[in-house]
């Protein structure tokens, strides 16, 4: 197991420093005059233009840059942003609010799909199982873009329920509706899983011989097929975790969240190609963290997967 | 035993996962909880520092922060404020600007010439890239201040500057500078209202000429507000009143900008009672707004200028016969009603009718809707059969290119498409190369209220924005004597010559004037916004 690991972390650097690489590559060769959308409906002046220049080295060759990008990652300093602020700062106060969203999310949406998932599992075909994959189906089918924005409007503003936004410091209330929201998107996939898994594990011998030994349903189901039927899912549930949180955009722009997905769309979509490459190297590093955990949970939950 | 250890583990990860959900309460003190206290919705602004700022956010921010040298009256005409009298020479070259004596920064620092001259010079250096320096660029010696990169983007570095001070600024005594101007310009006390003119004080410079690195987090100001805290990024700015000030002391105690990404959210927040201010209803919302607001939705007029250029470069559009059959062929009343809602207003000149000087109908009969005349105009001019309009997406015009589109496809009978492209840089850069995209969707916002503020970067040969390559010797001497007049009148007289030698070329096909159309909660009352989309922080007040 130890090896394994130790494998594993040195896989991760080597696919951090690639990952990096086509980022950077892709941001570079896309960004062509980065600043005029500093400058808005008009021109750059030239001076503006050659203290621009001089600022972000971009007038050096790729190799070049790319080294002073490298250089300064290994030292903690991410770079600034085309506006000026530290990469770094802007960061440290997106990510907060990011986790605690995605996390909220996270587990909202793993209670729901659990609890319904279990119970559709044990009585498929009923009553409940119908009602829920109906439900599962429509959330699904809806695209965040129109339930995120519907539900601020009919929760938020017309019955008045939650705040319409949130900030960055915002508390459990105030992130409920945008984590139930955020939610959504993961919910259904986890539900499925939870209720095929659980189906599947009905049939299974050792349930029978429980079964015969005349334990409790409860106990059958609560503590032996629980145990087993969970093994994917939580797997599946740690991967949702990540990608939940680079993935928050949609929510996090229409309850005006200055999170980690906003900044990113923001980059993009006015290249600040230092923003966007600082942003992504820490999320792989997020990405591939979260990864590793997940495939050592996955050893110690199934006592039949061995490392080495 | 594995299977308690398994849900113990599962159990305290959920459970810490709420407590990290929940924890972080609001260790930020509410400033709405401070009485006489507003809330303002702004986009992030892109910089406080005020040789820097050029849009329209930070510039909210700003006018709380400083007290300007000059402001406009009702008629747009400059009169002076921080200053207290603004002279000139005879051939409007030298100026002597004299302050109000008794103001203060809010760091209890006095406001003296030094502080504009060093804050000046600082905007005007070419290294220090700031946004705002071609503010600068009438001030003698402003030349000397800017170098050029030898070599575009290779890797050679430009090298420095032969001055570091402008040679046109001049100290008379703690309270008196005079600047010298390259050319005579009759229009510089209208130019120095703006922003990138406010004066900095020495506690924002570490060293002569570098200014601190975090000036622009909480800047410092000669206005009727301080900042309260930081500017919290992506969040808000909070600014409380200053202790005895010495100007036009605002109603309201306090303002926190609260910062939105997006402007639906900021709609989201206005209806809900959660914002005092929106200054930009999005069009999407437009149609419900009226409901949800009902009188606290307002419109003011802003200087904002739609238009569509024509490749001149392109032998099609050689013609100006041509140009002037589209120009009747398109109905603006009826994209500003339809698509725009009444926000925006029809375009009929080249320069907005709120400058003093210009006309409301300059252009005349050719920007009339006349579909027949404009069709018999265009075939006998053979005029092209397939028309382009090219466009930044990412600026929400497909609407309106489509609209127009389709009212030059009834009215000509020709081919027309819009064309989108992902962003401004990328229509630019092809206009540069001289790529055939058709018509060239433009917008402008005026940089202060002289007729010059639209007909020159916009229409001279060598004017900044002149992207489509219009060239006229006749119109840019007009304009040059219109900057060089004795009197602004005369200026405007000349201005005005100047524009309707575009009337007869029509280089650029006239579209909308903006309008702000903004609503507030029902907590505030006496808002309005000005010509710079701007909120009067003077006047709003708190409802009874």
């Amino acid at each position: 197991m130890f090896r394994y690991i130790v494998r594993r972390l040195l896989q991760m650097v080597l696919t951090f420093f690639g990952a990096t690489f086509v980022v950077y590559a892709l941001m570079f060769a896309n960004v062509d005059d980065p600043y005029q959308v500093l400058a808005g409906e008009r021109s750059l002046t030239e001076s503006q233009r050659t203290g621009l220049n001089a600022r972000y080295h971009l007038d050096d060759g790729f190799f070049t840059q790319y080294w002073h990008y490298v250089k300064g990652l290994l030292t903690g300093d991410l770079g600034q942003s085309l506006t000026g602020r530290p990469i770094s700062e802007m960061l440290s106060q997106a990510w907060p609010v990011t986790i605690r969203l995605a996390l909220f999310a996270i587990v909202i949406a793993a209670v729901v799909a659990v609890g319904a998932g279990v119970l559709s599992g044990i009585r498929r075909g009923g009553a409940f199982d119908t009602v829920t994959l109906v439900l599962t189906l429509v959330v699904l089918a809806m695209p965040i873009v129109v339930l995120a924005p519907l539900a601020q409007l009919v929760f938020g503003i017309q019955l008045g329920w939650f705040p319409p936004t949130a900030t960055r410091d915002a508390n459990l209330y105030q992130l409920l509706l945008p984590a139930l929201v955020l939610g959504t998107l993961v919910v259904a996939t986890e539900l499925r899983v939870t209720r095929s898994s659980v189906a599947e594990n009905l049939r299974a011998d050792y349930v029978r011989t429980a079964r015969a030994k005349g334990l409790a349903p409860k106990r059958v189901i609560g503590v032996h097929v629980l145990r087993n039927s969970l093994i994917p899912v939580i797997t599946l549930i740690g991967v949702d975790i990540g990608a939940l949180m680079s993935g928050a955009v949609v929510t996090e722009g229409v309850f005006n969240i200055p999170g980690v997905g906003f900044n990113l769309f923001r980059g993009i979509r006015t290249e600040d190609g230092p923003l966007v490459v600082g942003f992504v190297s820490v999320l792989v590093i997020v990405f591939l963290v979260i990864n590793l955990i997940v495939d050592l949970l996955y050893a110690v939950l199934d006592p039949r997967i061995r490392y080495e | 035993m594995p299977g308690k250890s398994q849900w113990k583990m599962a159990a305290s990860a959920a459970a810490i996962a709420l407590l990290a959900a929940g924890c972080s309460g609001s260790s930020s003190d509410d400033t709405e909880a401070l009485p006489n206290s507003i809330s303002i919705g702004i986009l992030e602004p892109s910089s406080l520092v005020p040789s820097n700022s050029v849009e329209v956010n930070g510039s909210q921010v700003l006018a709380a922060l400083f007290y300007p040298l000059v402001r406009f009256d009702a008629k747009n005409s400059p009169y002076p404020v921080a200053a207290q009298s603004i002279q000139h020479d005879k051939a409007n070259r030298v100026w002597t600007i004299k302050l109000r004596p008794g103001f203060t920064f809010s760091n209890g620092e006095p406001v003296t010439s030094d502080n504009y001259i060093d804050a000046w010079n600082y905007g005007a250096y070419g290294p220090n890239a700031q946004a705002g320096s071609y503010f600068f660029k009438r001030i003698d010696g402003f030349a000397d201040l800017q170098s050029e990169d030898p070599d575009g983007k290779g890797p050679q570095k430009a090298p420095e500057p032969k001055a570091k001070k402008l040679r046109g600024l001049k100290k008379v005594d703690n309270l008196t500078f005079k600047v010298t101007l390259s050319e005579d310009f009759a229009g510089w006390q209208s130019v120095i209202s703006y922003d990138t003119f406010f004066p900095l004080p020495k506690a924002a410079f570490a060293s002569d000429g570098v200014l601190n690195k975090d000036f622009g987090e909480a800047p410092i100001g000669n206005g009727p507000f301080k900042m309260k805290g930081k500017w919290v990024h992506d969040e808000k700015v909070v600014v409380e009143q200053v202790a005895d000030f010495k100007g036009t002391v605002p109603k309201v105690a306090g303002i926190t900008w609260k910062i939105y990404q997006d402007l639906n959210a900021q709609y989201a927040d206005l209806v809900a009672g959660n914002l005092d201010v929106e200054t930009k209803i999005p069009i999407e919302n437009l149609g419900s707004a009226s409901g949800d607001l009902g009188d606290r939705l307002a419109k003011t007029p802003s200087s904002a200028f739609g238009f569509v250029g024509f490749p001149v470069y392109e032998d099609k559009y050689k013609n100006p016969n041509v140009r002037r059959a589209l120009s009747m062929a398109i109905n603006r009343e009826e994209m500003t009603d339809q698509v725009f809602l009444g926000a925006e207003t029809p375009a009929k000149s080249f320069v907005s009718p709120r400058v003093k000087g210009a006309r409301p109908n300059s252009c005349g009969e050719w920007c009339e809707y006349n579909p027949t005349r404009a069709r018999q105009l265009y075939t006998s001019a053979n005029g092209p059969r397939d028309i382009k309009i090219t466009y930044n997406t990412d600026g929400g015009h497909k609407a309106w290119v489509d609209a127009m589109c389709n009212q030059i496809k009834a009215s000509l009978g020709v081919n027309c498409t819009g064309v989108g492209l992902p962003k401004l840089r990328v229509l630019l850069d092809k206009v540069r190369a001289k790529e055939d995209v058709g018509l060239i969707r433009l917008g402008w916002t005026m940089d202060y209220p002289l007729m010059e503020s639209y007909l020159g970067p916009l229409f001279t040969s060598d004017g900044s924005s002149n992207y489509y390559g219009y060239e006229n010797s006749t119109f840019d001497s007009l304009v040059r004597q219109g900057s060089a007049a004795p009197t602004t009148t005369q200026a405007e007289k000349l201005w005005r010559d100047a524009e309707d030698i575009l009337v007869k070329d029509m280089p650029v096909l006239p579209l909308r004037f903006g309008q702000n159309v903004f609503g507030y909660s029902e907590r505030v009352t006496d808002v309005t916004m000005d010509l710079y989309q701007k909120v009067d922080i003077y006047t709003i007040d708190i409802a009874a």
